[in-house]
């Protein structure tokens, strides 16, 4: 695993792939939120139901697109490679690193929208199950996912050495047009 | 018997793992190995390298396949010194 991170462009195809595919857990949890806020009437059972569909649809499709398009394309950098050296590299670890950093990829474009997703719906998971909170758990969920744009935005600015503040208040910008988009057409 | 004390390789590698990495890691597939390496001419994706191991008893098996396993081949042996136990 160590060998594989440290292979060339690893950490950063990562890193992309965290943020990205972190930012859309975030935001279709925080669209599913505002939603349920703004229609008022939805139980927490079903917002349940609905929310954890979207997280475990989001984790599916994370894992097989990542892995499909990285698989291709680190086996077509491998077929150039064995081109331009005139061998065949099966036994090599850049052989190996074109098997294992798709599943790497894959594992955490897939874990990063269900882990944020998961975190988000935690409130209306706690009342769904019969624990009550003292505010609405569509209203703490959607708390939750600002401040994990914002803190996906800080950690963007940290990467690109932008001032943290910043970056995070751009990335918060992002969702609170998403949110007020949906609290006026819902 | 009789060691191999000095090898001349003519090897190519992919950009990646770099001359250093390159090197090191065949000086570590022997006991108290010298390894030089030139580069010699460099491609989009490949260089041309020249490598020279020098060691006590070099074991040309575990050599080729570091190599191997490092993505490079080696594309001739230019230059070889053997040393008779007798000699030592």
């Amino acid at each position: 695993m160590r060998l594989l991170i440290r292979h060339k462009g690893v950490r950063s195809i990562l890193r992309r792939y965290l943020v990205t595919n972190g930012f859309d857990g975030t935001l279709t949890m925080l669209g599913l939120m505002s939603g349920f806020y703004a229609a008022s009437n939805v139980s927490a059972k079903v917002a349940l139901s609905a929310s954890l569909g979207a997280a475990i649809a989001l984790f599916v499709s994370g894992i097989t697109s990542a892995y499909l398009s990285e698989a291709a394309e680190r086996q077509r950098e491998l077929r150039e490679l064995e081109e331009a050296l005139l061998t065949q590299l099966d036994e090599s670890e850049q052989a190996r690193a074109a098997r294992g950093i798709p599943y790497l990829v894959a594992l955490v474009n897939g874990l990063s929208p269900l882990l944020f997703s998961l975190l988000i719906i935690s409130p209306v998971w706690l009342v769904a199950h019969g624990i009550p909170l003292p505010v609405s758990p569509f209203l703490l969920s959607i708390i939750i996912a600002l401040g994990c744009i914002f803190a996906l935005g800080v950690y963007l600015g940290t990467i690109s050495g932008t001032f943290w503040l910043l970056a995070g208040a751009r990335a918060l910008l992002v969702a609170g047009i998403t949110f007020g988009v949906i609290l006026v057409l819902g | 018997m009789s060691n191999i004390t000095k090898l001349v390789l003519d090897v190519l590698k992919p950009h990646q793992p770099n001359a250093l990495e390159f090197a090191t890691r065949l000086a570590e597939a022997g006991a108290s190995t010298r390894v030089n390496l030139t580069v010699s001419e460099m491609d989009e994706k490949t260089e041309t390298t020249v490598i020279v191991v020098e060691g006590r008893s070099l074991d040309y098996e575990a050599i080729q396949s570091a190599v191997s396993e490092m993505g490079g081949s080696v594309h001739s042996i230019d230059e070889v010194e053997v040393q008779s136990a007798a000699e030592e």
